[in-house]
């Protein structure tokens, strides 16, 4: 549906070709296009509007080279000014050498504060810390279950206090730590609105009782234009130190991170991108910068596959690719490969105009793949490599085995067949030769032009 | 004790305007002449709403013509004007009955966060309070300790409530509830889900069968209700495009407009896809629930409180 931008550029610079310097007429019906660009991706109007000048000012006059076209020319500067004022080098989090250290949580409600605790928590202990989850939500219903549940799943400690007063809690939550030897304490606050007077002071009364060494805001990245008024108000009442953008698994631009950075100054530090509580990344100023503009984020997409990946197993799927003989062990291996990279949702959302290939590979979460995989544990040896056999008797008794209806299980030998079809089609049109280093379709791989 | 709803939501947005230096005073107290600089701030203001930028354009092209046809003499005849033409949206687009009216079984989806179990609650309430017979179902059996907040709620309205083990399939809970349902011979049947956003394919498939099973199972009509945030920004209609598509969305409920947002990009649903508000919530109490009025809506919409 969106227009690449630097498609929709071309053709305003369809008339100047060739070298010269961009001039202001040029540059004004660009910065049109951008500022149509940004108010779509929510980035908010004042912003866009002081975004806007700052470019065109950069952009008039500036020199068109032979290598880049006027377009790729301003989208340049364009993502050249939207990172640098998103933070330019990668933020991360400020700790201090106290002993606990104290982090706290902010913000909207539903913004994915509570499932933030559990992923930070998760984050640091990988850093080796041992972290102690407070959780000082007395107001939502079953919050303190909530973040308890998360903490049996992580096996980390959460003290959940006594009484309804949050600011009590958070102070006990800390002396907890000390006592039990935990080194860093997350707290979990109830969500609030900026405009609830009692709220925000009880959000500052906490800050000043646990005197956090962070305190950080989480922001729904699908937040539209009001993202400025929710964060400079948090920003002036409780004064975070910085944010996460969360639910940038889905296919929101994202505006409200360059809204928020630009209000409020605090820089973004991580990205949120799935409600599984591994989906935390360091954010990235340049890879944001290119999805508020349409741009598709090529580079995550190959280092999630470098990341991920386990070459050997790929190699050897490849092998049997190459011969055609996909089994239904490999078709697992590949799901979970998928998975590990964030589900194909996650992986298409990066790509530049890939919405409309939504829908044309399976797409797998957590629950599903268990289904999967309980699936085809269920089948014999013959069963699974040559699933041509599998009749309806079969088909009742691996049903049975997996605990799902003879549907599941239908449906999963479809899309078996469709993509080990789809695998034959690229053995047909590239020869195996076209594919990358990584098994991606040629339609995947870098580089892309701007 | 309560002020009445459009008030409390007043309240919320004056709080703001006076914060913000107030959108719509920008436009009033420029005086009353109609020039460019009216209208591009007039275009701001409505920016600021989330409705987005096509449906803005559009709208104010055409407020633009009326102004001048029907000679509007000031600013303040054109908001008022501007007021009537956003809620002409909703009411053209949507039928005037209530579906919460009539017995069905109303899926409750949207994506993370928004306050479908909250708003499961609240709907409970209400149907209990006007003597009907209400059951909830519990078919969010993901998330941490989304069963347990679903108790508390039916527990506060005063309903039974149908559930499984967290993990169990949510169609089989749906499966369960219904068949309670008819035992029960329920009047109301409202079924939480898992929150999902709509670019995972496998997990509106999950929702697809959860319904297929529910019109199978269900002794009452099925209907789907979408819970927006009413802080959602252009992403609010790529949602709402895609639940439509993958079940065919009845009706909206439209949530936290008691803060500072205005929920714009309802507007934008309305035009694209005709589908009715039928609730909007301003609140986290139980009875921060109260039918959708176009009018109440589109004044608070462009600022105009005084009412
Ligand atoms: N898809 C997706 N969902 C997320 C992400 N982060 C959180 N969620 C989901 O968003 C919903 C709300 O998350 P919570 O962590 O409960 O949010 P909260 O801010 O603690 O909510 P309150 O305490 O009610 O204000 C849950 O369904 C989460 O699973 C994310 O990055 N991606
Ligand atoms: N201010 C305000 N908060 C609301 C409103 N409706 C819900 N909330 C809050 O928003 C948060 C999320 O609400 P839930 O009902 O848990 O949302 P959900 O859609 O069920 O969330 P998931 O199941 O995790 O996807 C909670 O903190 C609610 O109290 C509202 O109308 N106004
Ligand atoms: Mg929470
Ligand atoms: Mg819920």
């Amino acid at each position: 549906m969106f227009q690449n931008l630097s498609d929709r550029l071309q053709g305003i610079f369809k008339n100047l070709t060739g070298k010269g310097r961009l001039s202001e007429a040029d540059v004004d019906a660009a910065m049109r296009e951008i500022r149509l660009a940004l108010l779509e991706a929510d980035v908010n109007f004042q912003v866009v509007k002081s975004f806007v000048a700052a470019v065109r000012e950069r952009a008039v006059g500036a020199e068109v080279t032979a290598s880049l076209t006027p377009g790729q020319t301003v989208v340049g500067i364009v993502l050249d000014e939207m990172t640098s004022l998103l933070g330019g080098s990668n933020a991360r989090l400020t700790m201090s050498s106290r002993v606990p250290n104290v982090i706290m949580l902010v913000g909207l409600q539903g913004s994915g504060k509570t499932t933030a605790c559990g992923k930070l928590a998760n984050l640091l202990r990988k850093e080796g810390r041992r972290p102690l989850m407070v959780a000082c939500d007395v107001y939502r219903p079953a919050a303190i279950d909530q973040l308890e549940a998360l903490g049996r799943e992580l096996d980390i400690p959460v003290y959940r206090g006594q009484g309804s007063d949050p600011v009590h809690i958070a102070a006990e939550g800390v002396k907890q730590a000390v006592a039990t030897m935990r080194d860093v304490v997350i707290v979990d606050t109830a969500g609030r609105l900026h405009i609830d007077e009692e709220m925000m002071d009880e959000a500052a009364r906490i800050k000043s009782a646990v005197r956090p060494d962070q305190v950080i805001m989480v922001v729904d990245a699908m937040t539209g234009q009001d993202a400025v008024t929710a964060a400079s108000v948090f920003a002036e009442r409780v004064d975070f130190d910085g944010v996460l953008i969360s639910k940038l698994d889905g296919d929101a631009r994202g505006g409200a991170a360059l809204s928020v950075k630009s209000v409020t100054g605090k820089p973004i530090i991580f990205a949120s991108v799935g409600e599984k509580l591994d989906a935390l990344e360091p954010f990235h100023p340049d890879r944001m910068a290119k999805r508020i503009l349409g741009m598709g984020d090529v580079v995550t997409l190959i280092e999630k596959a470098q990341e991920t990946l386990d070459e050997q197993a790929v190699t050897e799927a490849e092998e049997r690719l190459r011969k055609g003989d996909l089994t239904l062990d490999d078709f697992l291996g590949q799901l979970r490969q998928i998975k590990k990279m964030g589900g194909i949702a996650s992986l298409l959302q990066m790509m530049p105009g890939a919405g409309r290939m939504k829908g044309a590979v399976p797409e797998v979460d957590e629950r599903q793949l268990d289904r999967i995989a309980a699936i085809i544990q269920s089948m014999t040896a013959e069963e699974r490599s040559k699933p041509q056999v599998i009749n309806g008797s079969r088909r009742e008794r691996i049903a049975t085995g997996a605990g799902v209806t003879v549907f599941d299980v239908n449906q999963l030998l479809k899309q078996f067949a469709q993509t080990r079809k789809l695998v034959k089609q690229f053995q047909k049109q590239g020869g195996g030769k076209g594919r990358g280093k990584f098994g991606l379709p040629p339609g995947m791989q870098p580089p892309f032009g701007m | 004790m309560t002020a009445p709803w459009y008030r409390r939501l007043a309240d919320g947005l004056s709080k703001s305007r006076e914060r913000l230096g107030g959108q719509l005073n920008i436009l009033l107290r420029r005086g009353p002449d109609l020039d460019e600089e009216f209208w591009a701030d007039l275009e701001d203001v409505l920016i600021a709403s989330d409705m987005g930028v096509t449906a803005v354009t559009e709208l104010v092209g055409r407020l633009r013509d009326s102004a001048a046809r029907h000679a509007l003499p000031d600013a303040e005849a054109v908001l008022a004007h501007l007021a009537e033409e956003i809620a002409e949206e909703f009411v053209s687009h949507s039928g005037t009955t209530d579906l919460l009216d009539d017995p069905i079984t109303l899926l409750v989806v949207g994506v993370n966060g928004t306050g479908k179990t909250t708003t499961v609650g609240k709907l409970a309430k209400q149907a209990v309070d006007s003597g009907r017979r209400v059951l909830l179902g519990s078919a969010d059996t993901f998330r941490a300790a989304a069963l347990e907040q679903l108790d508390v709620w039916a527990e506060r309205a005063g309903v039974p409530v149908v559930r499984r083990d967290r993990g169990a399939d949510p169609a089989a809970v749906v499966f369960d509830a219904l068949g309670e349902a008819r035992r029960l011979d329920s009047e109301l049947v409202l079924i939480d889900t898992a929150g999902r956003l709509h670019t995972s394919a496998d997990l509106m498939r999950e929702l697809q069968k959860v319904k297929r099973v529910a019109e199978k199972e269900s002794h009452l009509p099925v209907r789907i209700m979408l819970v927006m945030d009413a802080t959602t920004g252009q992403n609010g209609l790529v949602q709402a495009r895609e639940f439509d598509a993958a079940l065919g969305v009845d009706s909206i409920a439209l949530t936290k407009l008691d803060g500072t947002a205005k929920g714009g990009i309802a507007v934008a649903i309305a035009r694209e896809l005709g589908i009715p508000i039928a609730r909007i919530g301003f609140g986290e109490g139980i009875d921060d629930l109260r039918p959708f009025d176009p009018r109440d809506f589109s004044h608070a919409l462009i600022g105009d409180t005084e009412r």
